[in-house]
C-alpha cells in the first residue's frame, strides 16, 4: 500500500475527466434533444422523418456500439476524433435522442387551450413556441432531464474502454498496479454516487426555482 | 475502405454465436431483475423502518453508479472474498441487480396504484399478509406493469455489450476479436449495430402489443 496518496491523486484526475465528459455530453445532448424533439413536431415531413430516424437510430442501438463506431469506424471515412471527442459525441447524441422524446412529450402535454389561445392572439408558430409553450413545457421536462443526466454520467464509464483515462479507467490502473481491488472500486463507486447525488440535488433546486409561483396553476 | 460483403458472410456465424450469448444473458438477467426487483420493492415497504431505509439506500446507490464499475466489482473483488463467479454468471448478476433497482420502482408504482379498497377488503376477509399479497394485491398490480418492465428489459439488452469488458464472449467481444485479427473494423462494428437495431426494431412492435394487451381496464 505504498504511495496511497499518489493513487488517490490519479483517481481524482479520472474524476475530473468524468466530470468534463458529463458536462460536455450534457451540453451537446440538450440542443440535440430540443432540435430533434421539436423537429418531430414540425410541419415539414422531411424534418419529421429526419428527427425520427435520428431518435430511433440512437435509441435502438447501444451506447457502447455507437462509441466504438465513432472511435473505430469514423476514422476510416476521414473523421479522426480523439477519445474525448468521440466520447462526447456518442454520449451527447445518444442521450440527446432520449431527451428528444422528453421534449416532444412535454410540449404535447401542454393543454389544447394554450395552442388555441396562441392562434387567437395571432402569434406566429415561433412566437407561441418561444413565449407560451416552451416556458410551460420546460417545467415538465426538468425531472426527466435529471434522470437523463444521471444516465449520461453512468454511461461515461464506457469511454474507459476506448482508452480515455476517466474514473473507471484509473480504477483499473490502480488495480493492476497495486493488486488491491476492493479499495479502488469502492472509492470509484462512492465518487460516482456523489456525482449522481449532486446532479439530482441541483436539478431539484432548479425545479423548485422554475415552479415558483406556479402552484395551483397546473393540475 | 470498401464495404466487403464476402467478409461479412465469413464473420456472420461467429457474430450469431455471440448474439446467442447476448440473448441468453438478457433473458437470465431479466428473470433475476424481475424477481430481485419485486424483493426490493417489498423490502422497501417493510414495516421495520431500518430495513426499509437500508433497502432504499442500496437501491439508490446501485442506480447512481455505472453498471460497468459494478461488473468490475463483481468480477474482480468477489473472488478475493472467496466467491469465484464465471464471467457470464457475474455478468448476469450485475445486469440483474442493476435493472432490479429500476424494476423495483415499477413494482412500487404498480403496488401503490392498487386501490385502497382492495387492502381493506383483504383485511375484512381476514387474510394473512402473505395471502393478501399473493391472492389480492400482486395479481392486480403486476399486469399493468408488464409494458414498463419490458421497456427496461430492452434497455438491458442494449447494455449487454458491457459484459465484454469482463471477458464474456458475447456479440461485441466476438466482433472486436474478429476486427482485431483481420484489422477490419468497418464490417464487424457496423454488423453489431445492425443486429442490435434489428432486435430493437422487433422489440418495439412487441412492446406496443404488450401495452395493448395489458392496458388497465379500470
Amino acid at each position: 500500500m505504498a504511495d496511497w496518496a499518489g493513487y488517490l491523486g490519479l483517481m481524482l484526475d479520472g474524476a475530473l475527466v468524468t466530470a468534463k465528459l458529463t458536462v460536455l455530453g450534457c451540453a451537446l445532448a440538450l440542443p440535440a434533444a430540443f432540435l430533434a424533439g421539436l423537429g418531430r413536431l414540425s410541419r415539414h415531413a422531411t424534418v419529421r422523418a429526419l428527427s425520427v430516424a435520428y431518435i430511433e437510430f440512437f435509441r435502438g442501438t447501444s451506447i457502447f456500439v455507437q462509441l466504438f463506431w465513432a472511435y473505430f469506424v469514423l476514422p476510416l471515412i476521414g473523421v479522426t476524433l480523439t477519445p474525448l471527442q468521440a466520447g462526447v459525441l456518442a454520449l451527447g447524441l445518444n442521450v440527446g435522442a432520449y431527451g428528444a422524446e422528453v421534449v416532444r412529450a412535454a410540449v404535447q402535454s401542454i393543454g389544447r387551450e394554450q395552442h388555441e389561445a396562441c392562434v387567437a392572439l395571432n402569434l406566429t408558430r415561433w412566437q407561441s413556441l418561444r413565449h407560451v409553450l416552451l416556458p410551460q413545457a420546460a417545467v415538465v421536462m426538468v425531472p426527466t432531464f435529471c434522470n437523463n443526466a444521471i444516465e449520461l454520467l453512468k454511461a461515461t464509464s464506457v469511454v474507459s474502454l476506448i482508452s480515455l483515462s476517466d474514473l473507471t479507467f484509473q480504477a483499473q490502473v490502480v488495480r493492476s498496479q497495486t493488486g488491491s481491488t476492493a479499495l479502488p472500486f469502492l472509492t470509484v463507486l462512492v465518487i460516482y454516487f456523489a456525482y449522481a447525488s449532486l446532479i439530482s440535488f441541483g436539478m431539484k433546486a432548479l425545479e423548485r426555482r422554475m415552479t415558483r409561483g406556479l402552484d395551483g396553476l397546473r393540475t | 475502405m470498401e464495404w466487403d460483403w464476402e467478409f461479412v458472410r465469413e464473420i456472420m456465424p461467429m457474430l450469431l454465436d455471440g448474439l446467442r450469448i447476448t440473448l441468453l444473458a438478457t433473458l437470465l438477467g431479466s428473470i433475476l431483475a424481475a424477481v430481485a426487483g419485486l424483493g426490493f420493492a417489498l423490502l422497501r415497504r417493510s414495516k421495520s423502518r431500518p430495513v426499509a431505509r437500508i433497502t432504499g439506500f442500496v437501491v439508490e446507490f446501485i442506480r447512481g453508479t455505472p453498471l460497468l464499475v459494478q461488473l468490475y466489482f463483481l468480477f474482480y473483488v468477489l473472488p478475493e472474498l472467496g466467491l469465484l463467479l464465471s464471467p457470464l454468471t457475474a455478468g448476469v448478476v450485475g445486469l440483474g441487480l442493476h435493472y432490479a433497482t429500476y424494476a423495483s420502482e415499477v413494482f412500487r408504482a404498480g403496488i401503490d396504484n392498487t386501490p385502497r379498497g382492495q387492502w381493506e377488503a383483504a383485511k375484512a376477509c381476514n387474510l394473512t399478509p402473505y395471502q393478501t399479497w399473493r391472492h389480492v394485491i400482486l395479481p392486480q398490480a403486476i399486469p399493468p406493469m408488464i409494458p414498463a418492465l419490458a421497456n427496461y428489459f430492452v434497455a438491458m439488452f442494449k447494455e449487454t455489450p458491457l459484459l465484454s469488458a469482463i471477458t464474456v464472449i458475447e456479440l461485441m467481444s466476438e466482433a472486436r476479436g474478429v476486427a482485431n485479427s483481420n484489422y477490419r473494423y468497418l464490417e464487424p462494428m457496423t454488423m453489431v449495430g445492425v443486429l442490435f437495431l434489428c432486435i430493437s426494431l422487433i422489440a418495439v412492435p412487441a412492446l406496443h402489443l404488450l401495452e395493448r394487451r395489458f392496458r388497465p381496464t379500470r
